[in-house]
């Protein structure tokens, strides 16, 4: 279980864990709640390299779609293939089911996600 | 729950038969290409497959069936001679690559009707060969971007589309290219003209509008809105999704609107099928009539043809020319009301829908509560707020009734809605009766809204695993054992 | 005819009740320049004076003559329960089945004909149809591009040309390019084998072929396109599909077809029936409506539309088709065909269809007529004529509506329908035409 507070977040509602090099991604609470029931995830392939704000995947569930937005630029090391079996794993607890792992290589973005009281702040800000 | 007819299989039982062979048997076929066994299809008997079928005709619900209030969908009662009409055989036995002076009869049967549909919306020439408005669509924003092309203006590639659109807009402008740009509704419901002008630019190729919209309001700023498109280069989409909400009494033609569909299983009253065939003929204004899909039906002196050889076409839609049998349909229909009764159509589905909205208020929240044409949204309002009943509850809980329920959840920029569609051909008592039911319902949330959540009990089945369903799709019937 | 049912004095109190006191005053919110005197379209007419109409115009069409005519549409037998059954009319008056506890019949019936749809092709899922096979190949064309990120799609010239030019309207998006391979032979090979690239998004093959002609190199085709890392899509004849290898046998990511054939009247060109079916993997990429099994909240089994997110209600200007309304009650047509015929019947139909070709093939030739292209064929086939125009019109003067005109010959098909009596003028009058 991963404590919130740790965790860096985007204006797309990802979150972001830091180990090391490597940063694991999944959506956070408020996005899981707003998609409802996620009935599949359209995971990222291994080895993809995406730039900050690019498309990572897919989130459906049975009456939306969100696109998964790539919180820093990197390369795919990592995906969680539970998911694909497994979706509602999010909905169960949305910040420990990741998707996937980026190995970083623009540690500066980092400074651009969001801390988590800055993260509650935008929260209350766009409800 | 019925069997699948895969499950009634027994073997032999087929009645199918054809006449004893008069001509040498045998293949003449490369071993490589057969199939060692043949499709697993059912092995059924037809009494059983008529049984079969009439029972699962017995599980749907047609306007035939009772009240249809599914907004924009526009379930107006299907006349049956239509029916007749696309029956005949002279109609409905010919073969499309038949030579024209085989067929002058289907021909002017599209002609005419080519005729009536530019009477109608006020357009110059239409193609009737799009097979539903999705269809149609397509065909007219391909037209609006073979006509930049042609006028070498190919950085337009961008195509705005309200947010109360139907996702049919926004996805038609994707799949022909274009990067959608939303408008915002203001709070009367419309366009939002301040934002419409600002987003208007020398990238923009033009706008998609549906009038009246889907939250059933006229958009009453059109002057405006085809003035900022066409001062700034751009050309006005028709989604005549809702044509039936101003049929006969105001046409797009009149109101800038360069290109338009009108859907015929909506306006024109030809039968849904269950979800189709439709059918999405498209109109323009004579400056894109050159862009028009082929083949065209024209009148020569030696009678009609298909005029094929247009160099500016954006070429066929379909194999063929449209859902011919729709078309007949359809014509048969635009005879037997004429001018007066087409007018006659849109008064009353305008009037009906005010009767109901009039009727809802104070038991359900109108959040546009103005004159409306066809259509109009309500939600539920306290009944969500103090009962926790929502919309998809109150839906539910219309099945049980015998009705069913409006289109629920669309318009988006209304959230709860549910948007009522009563059409023209529905009588004031029925309207009065589905009153009284949503005085129930209403009555039903405050005092028992766990019933609701658990909406509906009296139907063939309860609420289904929508979930479940898209978790771990079957999509077809198994065997056991396989 | 008059379908508003309130009489003039019930409007007049309707009008009324809602504070209003003519019909005009409904649509004031039509600025005033835009409305309507009236409709410049006459009076409505009467039933009988429709029925009048219709009949004369009808009988202007000529439906009655023996038809060897195919190039896409084929006068095959329509089991006459069919119609009795489409005109139940909860199935043709209903709308898509968006509440599933009151639509389960329809939801079935969908759900039947996607599993006849996947028996017939040998493919794992199948949707609900589209509007006819052309449109249905131009679909499976943008999702190949989609899936392989890549644009170029081949496809041969043996494809039926109406289906080809819907390609090329369809292309006109952007999102794939067309390249057509000229093959010379009547069917594909050599040619299209040397187009294949890395670049190849998909390749496109009919089989039968528009010549009627198997495509035996349809297999090899596909695996090279995989190897190349692109789709193999087959547009196939379901008629054929009761006797020949189905596309799924063949290697093919995507089918699509045709269904006029199962059940359907040829009404001048529709409405037809676009089937569309796929792998596995191609799942959460088919266009359009499917059905899908579930439970209800008892936990019996009931049917639901499903896997929505795909669809432009939901994902809007990032859906991949804007389809909606599509052939359902053609589909349904096609369900209760296939359950009348079965698996025997489907062959005995496509078997029959053949034979009275290859009889016709023969005794065509005893009067010194020859095939364009010496091939099997399946129940259709180009004879080499000078004039295709002048033996169509020699046919029609001898109650015969003749083949498809093409550039080298004059192309016939053969269904279960056809006599040999009528074989037999048929060639009577093409020998003596010629």
């Amino acid at each position: 279980m991963s404590v919130r507070e740790d965790l860096l977040y985007s204006k797309e509602h990802e979150w972001v864990r830091i180990e090391g090099t490597m940063a694991y991604m999944g959506i956070t609470e408020y996005a899981a709640r707003q998609l409802g029931d996620i009935v599949y995830v359209e995971l990222p392939s291994k080895g993809m390299q995406l730039a900050s704000g690019g498309r990572l995947g897919i989130i459906e569930s049975v009456k939306a779609v969100a696109d998964l937005h790539c919180p820093v630029s990197g390369q795919v090391v990592e995906i969680n293939l539970d998911l694909e079996i497994e979706p509602q794993q999010i909905n169960l607890d949305a910040h420990a089911a990741w998707i996937a792992v980026l190995e970083i290589a623009k540690a500066e973005e980092l400074k651009g996600l969001l801390t988590y009281a800055e993260y509650q702040e935008f929260l209350r800000a766009i409800k | 729950m019925s069997k699948l007819i895969f499950e009634k299989s027994v073997a032999g039982s087929t009645s199918f038969r054809l006449p004893p062979s008069e001509v040498p048997e045998g293949l003449a076929l490369p071993a490589s290409m057969l199939c060692t066994e043949g499709p697993a299809l059912p092995e059924i008997s037809e009494v059983e497959t008529v049984r079969h079928f009439v029972e699962l005709s017995k599980k749907a619900y047609g306007v035939d069936t009772g009240f249809y209030p599914l907004g924009s969908c526009t379930m107006k009662y299907n006349p049956k001679i239509n029916e007749w009409a696309a029956r005949l055989p002279g109609l409905a036995s010919i073969h499309p690559l038949q030579p024209v002076d085989t067929v002058q009869g289907a021909l002017e049967i599209m002609h005419h009707l080519e005729r009536i549909l530019c009477e109608v919306t006020g357009m110059d020439q239409f193609s009737l060969q799009p097979a539903a408005g999705a269809h149609g669509e397509l065909a007219g924003i391909l037209m609006m971007k073979a006509y930049f092309a042609k006028h070498g203006e190919t950085q337009r590639t961008v195509m705005l589309v309200p947010d109360s659109a139907h996702g049919t807009n926004p996805a038609t402008a994707n799949m022909a290219g274009y990067k959608v740009v939303q408008i915002k509704s203001d709070a009367r419901g419309r366009v939002d003209v301040p934002s419409l002008r600002a987003a208007m630019n020398e990238q923009v190729a033009g706008i998609m509008l549906t009038n009246p919209n889907t939250l059933g309001l006229f958009e009453d700023e059109v002057a405006e809105i085809a003035h900022i498109v066409h001062s700034g280069g751009g050309l006005l989409y028709y989604d005549g999704a809702n044509a039936n909400g101003m049929v006969g009494v105001a046409r797009p033609g009149d109101m800038g609107f360069d290109v338009a569909h009108l859907n015929l299983h909506k306006t024109f009253g030809t039968p849904h099928g269950g979800g189709g065939p439709g059918s999405g003929p498209v109109g323009v204004k004579a400056r894109l009539a050159e862009f028009l899909p082929v083949p065209i039906v024209r009148q020569g002196s030696d009678g009609y043809y298909l005029e094929c050889n247009r160099p500016h076409s954006i070429g066929q839609m379909l194999a063929f020319y449209g859902n011919f049998g729709v078309l007949v349909r359809a014509y048969a229909y635009a005879l037997a009301l004429g001018g007066p009764g087409l007018r006659e159509a849109g008064e009353n589905a305008v009037l009906n829908a005010n009767y109901l909205r009039h009727k809802l208020r104070g038991v359900y929240d109108i959040p546009f509560d103005t004159l409306c044409k066809h259509e109009f949204v309500a939600t539920p309002g306290k009944l969500k707020s103090e009962c926790g009943v929502s919309t998809i509850d109150i839906a539910k809980r219309l099945l049980d009734y015998g009705y069913h329920p409006p289109t629920v959840y669309f318009p988006l920029i209304v959230p709860e809605a549910m948007l009522i569609e009563p059409t023209e051909t529905e009588t004031k008592e029925r309207l009065d009766v589905f009153v009284e039911v949503m005085v129930i319902i209403a009555k039903e949330a405050r005092e028992n809204a766990e019933m609701l959540k658990k909406a509906p009990s009296l139907t063939p089945v309860r609420r289904v695993d929508e979930v479940g369903a898209a978790r771990k799709p079957i999509l077809r019937y198994k065997a056991e054992g396989l | 005819m008059a379908y508003v049912p309130n009489p003039p004095a019930v409007r007049q109190q309707m009008l009324e009740e809602i504070g209003l006191s003519s019909m005009e005053e409904l649509f004031f919110d039509i600025p005033e320049q835009y409305r309507l005197k009236g409709l410049d379209l006459g009076r409505g007419l009467s039933e009988i004076e429709i029925q009048r109409h219709l009949t004369k115009l009808a009988a202007k069409n000529i439906s009655s003559y023996p038809i060897f005519l195919g190039a896409g549409a084929y006068d095959h037998h329509i089991p006459v329960a069919i119609d009795q059954i489409l005109m139940r009319s909860e199935f043709y008056t209903a709308y898509t089945p968006y509440q599933p506890e009151i639509s389960q019949g329809i939801l079935q019936g969908i759900f039947e004909f996607q599993s006849h749809i996947c028996a017939l092709t040998g493919m794992d899922v199948s949707n609900a149809s589209m509007y006819d096979a052309a449109s249905a190949l131009a679909e499976a064309c943008n999702i190949a591009a989609e899936v392989t990120r890549r644009k170029k799609i081949l496809v041969p010239d043996t494809v039926n040309p109406d289906y080809l030019a819907v390609l090329k309207t369809y292309a006109q998006s952007g999102v794939f390019d067309l390249v057509t391979v000229h093959c010379s032979k009547g069917k594909v090979g050599h040619e299209l084998r040397a187009a294949i690239d890395d670049q190849t998004a998909a390749v496109a093959v009919q089989n039968p072929n528009f010549y009627g002609i198997l495509e035996q190199d349809a297999e090899e085709i596909g695996a090279l396109v995989h190897e190349q890392g692109g789709l193999f899509i087959m547009a196939v004849d379901p008629i054929s599909l009761g006797l020949l290898k189905s596309p799924g046998k063949l290697g093919a990511d995507l089918v699509v077809g045709e269904g006029q054939s199962l059940g359907m009247g040829l009404s001048y060109g529709g409405p037809y029936l676009g089937f569309f079916a796929g792998t596995d993997k191609m799942l959460r990429r088919i266009p359009g409506r499917i059905v899908g099994q579930t439970t209800d909240r008892e936990g019996r089994r009931a049917f639901v539309l499903t896997l929505q997110a795909r669809e432009q209600h939901i994902r809007r200007e990032r859906a991949s088709s804007n389809i909606c309304s599509n052939q359902a009650l053609n589909a349904l047509a096609a369900a209760i065909f296939l359950s009348l015929v079965g698996p025997k019947g489907l062959r005995d139909i496509a078997e029959r269809s053949h034979q009275l070709a290859r009889y016709a093939e023969g005794e065509l030739s005893r009067v010194g007529i020859e095939l364009l292209y010496p091939e099997p064929y399946f129940r259709e086939f180009i004879i080499k004529v000078a004039n295709p125009a002048a033996v169509n019109r020699k046919l029609l003067a001898e109650g015969i509506i003749g083949g498809c005109e093409l550039p080298h010959g004059l192309m016939l098909a053969f269904t279960e329908k056809r006599t040999k009596e009528e074989v037999d003028r048929l060639v009577a009058v093409i020998g003596g035409a010629r």
